[in-house]
C-alpha cells in the first residue's frame, strides 16, 4: 500500500468508523460525538493557522463567535432560513478573520498572539454592548421551527448527528487536501522559514493572510453549526476560553496533523467528562494532562506517532 | 462457654431469638421501600465557575429537602436521590449535563440551574429530550416566553416581579428622584427597563441611567455621573466588584449628606454585611426574598427550614459564621424539590413515561401556602407562564444586619401573561 492510500484509508476509515459510531454508541454518547465533531472543525481551522502556518492566535473565538451570530442573526434578524444562515456564519467568520488579519498580521509572535486577543476581547464586549440585538450575556434560542433545512429536523438526533458528520467530512477532507496541497507546501515554510521562504520569492503576509481566513471560514462554519445544531447563540462562546481551546484540541492530537484537531477535541471532551464525575477540580486534572503531554509528548498524539514510525501521517 | 445476661431476664438464646424476630420484622416493615427503585432527580448544579458560591448552598440545600422528603415517606412511596452534575456556570456544559443527567443517569427530571445564560443554553435539550426542567434563575426568560413547554420556574420569582413589587415602596419611603447605576449587560438591563417603567407608573421619575461595563474594577470616574438632586440611588453590582463599589461610593460621599440608598442584595449574596469595608452600607435599604437574618416573626416552618439546612440566625453556616450563605435565593431549591414531590403525586408518577402528565400537573397548581414545603411563604403559580408569584422583602441595615422593614403583597409583582405555554406541544 502506497503512502497516498494509507492516507485516503485512514481518512475515509475515520469518517466510516463516526458514521457507524451512531448506530453503535449510546444516545449520550452519540450527542457527544456530533458536538465533538463541530468543535473539531473549529480545531481544525486553528491547526490551517497555527499547525501548518505558525500563527499562534487567541483571538479564534471571536470567528467562532461571528459564525455563530452570523447565524443565529440571519435567521433572527433577516429571516433567512437554516442553510443560507449556516452559510452566512461561514462567510462571517472568514471575513472577520480577513479584516483582523491585516491589521494583526503586522505583528508576529507574542504581539500577534496579544493583538488576536485584544481583538476578540473587543468582539466579545461589543456583543454584550448591542445586547438588545444580540441577547447580551443571556444569548438567545433560534425557534426550532427555523432549525430546519428542508424537511431535515436539525433538532433532532440522527439528523443533528448526520449534519455534523457531514460539515465534519467536508472539513477534513477539504484540509487533506489543502495541507497536502503546494499551498499547504508553503504554509508549512511559512512556520519553518519565513525569511528563506520570501527570498524564494513567496509573499509571506499574502499567505498567511488568506491562510487566516481560510481558519476564519472554519472557525465561522463550526460556530454556526454549532448555533443552529445545539439551538443556544451566546456571548460566552466568544470569551477567551473558546480561543484556548481549540489551542489545546490541537496540540493535544498533534499540531500539523490532520486528524490531530479531532483527537484532541475527543480527548479532551472526555477528559473533562469523566474528570468532573470524580472531582470539582476538573481542570486541574486537564492541566496536569497537559503538563504530561509537554514533559513525555510535545508533539501531540499523532504528532508522538509520526516521530516513531508513521511517517506518513499528513 | 455461656455468657449470663440473667440479670436483664435475658438468656443468650432469648437475645439471639429476639433479633433474628427483629431483622425478619425489619426485611417485612418497609419491603416496598426496599425494593422499588428510587426516583432519581438530576441536579445541575453550578459546583464551580462564577456561580460557585451559590452552588454549595444549593447543594446544602438540596440535601437538606432530600433528607426532609425521604424521611416523609419519600414520593409515591418510593425513595428519592440526587444525582449532582456540576455545569461549571457555563451554557455549553450546561447542555452536555442536562444530556448526561437524562441519557446516561436516566434521571427523571431535571432541576436546579440558577444563572441565566446557562438556563437558556441549556432549555433547548431539555425541550428536545422532553425532560422536565425546573430551574431556579430568577430570570424574566421563563415567563417571557422564550424557553419551552419542559422548562418551568416554580419555586422562585423572576426579577421583573421583584423589582417591579419594590418601586411602590421605594417612591413612598426614600424618594421619587431615582439614579439607577447597574451593570451594563442583560441583567442589569431587567433591573433598568423593568424598575425604570414601575417608577414611571408611580409618579417617579428616573434622572440618570448609569451603566458600568462588566471589565470595571473601579468605579470613581461613575460616581461624579450621580446627578446632586438624586433622592435615591439604586444600585445592583454583581461579583467581587461590590466591595469596591460600595468602599468607593463611601469615600464619594464622605460624611456628607448622601441620598437614600436601595440595593438588590444579588450584590452581597454570600458576603457578611458586617464586614469592614462595608460599613457605608448601615442604614441603607435592600430587597431580601427570604431575610438573611432570622426576623422576630420567624414562621415555624422557617425555622425548621434554617436549622435543616444548617444556618445560624444571621445567615451562616451552623459551623462556620464565615460562610454565608445565599440565603435570599436557595429556597428556590427546597421550594422547587416540594413542588416535584407534589407535581409527581399529583400525576402518579412512575416512569420516566409520565414525565408530560408531570409537567401538566405543575401547570395545574396554583396556589402554595405558606408550609413545610413553601417556607418563604405563599406564592401563586402561573401554569401558562411557567412562573411563580410571591411576597418580597424590603430589608434595611441596622448594626450590620439586615432587618425587614416592609413585606410586599403578591399582587405587587403581578403582570399580564406574555406567553401560554399550555398551548404549545410537547
Amino acid at each position: 500500500m502506497t503512502a497516498s492510500q494509507k492516507i485516503w484509508a485512514l481518512h475515509l476509515g475515520l469518517i466510516a468508523v463516526l458514521f457507524a459510531a451512531q448506530y453503535v454508541l449510546p444516545p449520550y454518547h452519540a450527542t457527544n460525538l456530533a458536538r465533538i465533531m463541530v468543535l473539531s472543525i473549529f480545531a481544525m481551522g486553528y491547526n490551517i493557522a497555527f499547525g501548518y502556518t505558525g500563527l499562534l492566535s487567541l483571538g479564534h473565538a471571536l470567528f467562532f463567535a461571528a459564525g455563530m451570530y452570523g447565524m443565529g442573526l440571519s435567521l433572527t434578524l433577516l429571516g433567512w432560513t437554516a442553510l443560507p444562515a449556516l452559510i452566512a456564519g461561514l462567510v462571517a467568520g472568514g471575513l472577520l478573520a480577513g479584516a483582523v488579519g491585516v491589521l494583526a498580521l503586522r505583528t508576529a509572535g507574542v504581539s500577534f498572539m496579544i493583538v488576536t486577543l485584544m481583538f476578540a476581547q473587543a468582539g466579545y464586549l461589543a456583543l454584550l454592548y448591542f445586547g438588545t440585538i444580540t441577547g447580551g450575556d443571556e444569548g438567545f434560542n433560534p425557534d426550532r421551527s427555523l432549525r430546519m433545512i428542508g424537511s431535515l429536523d436539525l433538532s433532532a438526533d440522527t439528523p443533528r448527528y448526520l449534519v455534523a458528520l457531514g460539515l465534519f467530512a467536508l472539513a477534513l477532507l477539504l484540509c487533506l487536501w489543502l495541507v497536502r496541497s503546494p499551498f499547504g507546501r508553503v504554509m508549512v515554510a511559512m512556520r519553518e522559514n519565513e525569511e528563506r521562504s520570501r527570498m524564494l520569492g513567496y509573499n509571506p503576509f499574502a499567505i498567511k493572510l488568506i491562510t487566516l481566513v481560510l481558519s476564519g471560514f472554519y472557525a465561522g462554519l463550526a460556530g454556526a453549526a454549532y448555533g443552529l445544531l445545539f439551538g443556544y447563540v451566546g456571548a460566552t462562546f466568544a470569551t477567551i476560553q473558546y480561543s484556548i481551546l481549540p489551542m489545546l484540541y490541537v496540540l493535544l492530537g498533534g499540531a500539523g496533523t490532520v486528524i490531530g484537531p479531532f483527537l484532541g477535541a475527543l480527548a479532551m471532551f472526555y477528559l473533562i467528562d469523566l474528570a468532573s464525575g470524580i472531582t470539582d477540580a476538573y481542570f486541574f486534572v486537564v492541566g496536569a494532562a497537559l503538563v504530561a503531554l509537554v514533559l513525555f509528548a510535545p508533539k501531540g498524539i499523532l504528532g508522538a506517532l509520526r516521530e516513531r514510525g508513521v511517517r506518513w501521517l499528513p | 462457654m455461656t455468657k449470663d445476661f440473667s440479670a436483664q431476664g435475658l438468656t443468650r438464646r432469648t437475645l439471639l431469638k429476639g433479633t433474628g424476630a427483629g431483622l425478619l420484622a425489619s426485611a417485612f416493615a418497609a419491603p416496598v421501600w426496599a425494593q422499588a427503585a428510587p426516583i432519581k432527580l438530576g441536579f445541575q448544579l453550578h459546583r464551580t465557575g462564577i456561580g460557585a458560591a451559590y452552588g454549595r448552598w444549593y447543594e446544602r440545600t438540596a440535601q437538606a429537602a432530600l433528607t426532609t422528603i425521604n424521611a416523609a415517606g419519600g414520593i409515591n412511596g418510593r425513595p428519592v436521590e440526587i444525582v449532582f452534575e456540576d455545569d461549571g456556570t457555563d451554557p455549553k456544559r450546561g447542555a452536555e449535563v442536562v444530556e448526561k443527567l437524562t441519557s446516561q443517569h436516566g434521571c427523571d427530571l431535571i432541576f436546579g440551574p440558577l444563572f441565566s445564560h446557562v438556563v437558556i443554553g441549556s432549555a433547548p435539550r431539555a425541550g428536545e429530550l422532553k425532560v422536565p426542567y425546573l430551574v431556579c434563575s430568577e430570570g424574566y426568560h421563563v415567563a417571557s416566553g422564550m424557553l419551552n413547554r419542559w422548562t418551568m420556574q416554580p419555586g422562585i420569582t423572576d426579577v421583573r416581579a421583584q423589582v417591579s413589587s419594590m418601586a411602590p415602596w421605594v417612591l413612598a419611603n426614600l424618594g421619587k428622584k431615582v439614579t439607577m447605576v447597574f451593570p451594563d449587560y442583560a441583567f442589569g438591563y431587567d433591573h433598568r427597563d423593568f424598575f425604570t417603567a414601575a417608577v414611571q407608573a408611580g409618579g417617579g421619575e428616573v434622572i440618570a441611567q448609569i451603566a458600568i461595563p462588566p471589565t470595571e474594577t473601579t468605579f470613581t470616574r461613575y460616581l461624579p455621573q450621580i446627578p446632586a438632586e438624586t433622592e435615591v440611588l439604586y444600585h445592583v453590582m454583581v461579583g467581587p466588584a461590590v466591595l469596591t463599589f460600595v468602599k468607593e461610593l463611601g469615600e464619594f460621599y464622605g460624611s456628607g449628606a448622601r441620598p437614600q440608598i436601595f440595593g438588590f442584595i444579588d450584590s452581597l449574596e454570600a458576603v457578611d454585611t458586617a464586614a469592614p469595608g462595608l460599613e457605608f452600607l448601615e442604614g441603607t435599604h435592600f430587597w431580601e426574598a427570604h431575610n438573611r437574618v432570622k426576623q422576630a416573626d420567624a414562621s415555624e416552618h422557617e425555622v425548621a427550614y434554617r436549622a435543616a439546612v444548617g444556618v445560624d440566625d444571621n445567615g451562616a453556616s451552623v459551623s462556620d459564621a464565615k460562610d454565608v450563605s445565599t440565603y435570599s435565593h436557595m429556597f428556590s431549591v427546597w421550594e422547587t424539590l416540594h413542588v416535584i414531590k407534589a407535581g409527581m403525586e399529583a400525576s402518579g408518577y412512575q416512569t420516566s413515561a409520565d414525565r408530560q402528565k408531570f409537567v401538566e400537573a405543575v401547570e395545574a397548581m396554583s396556589d402554595m401556602p405558606e408550609s413545610a414545603a413553601h417556607v418563604q411563604g405563599a406564592k401563586k403559580f402561573n401554569g401558562k407562564t411557567h412562573q411563580v408569584f410571591g411576597h418580597q422583602m424590603i430589608s434595611k441595615v441596622e448594626g450590620g444586619k439586615l432587618m425587614r422593614v416592609h413585606k410586599t403583597t403578591m399582587e405587587d409583582g403581578m403582570y399580564d401573561d406574555a406567553v401560554d405555554y399550555t398551548t404549545q406541544s410537547f
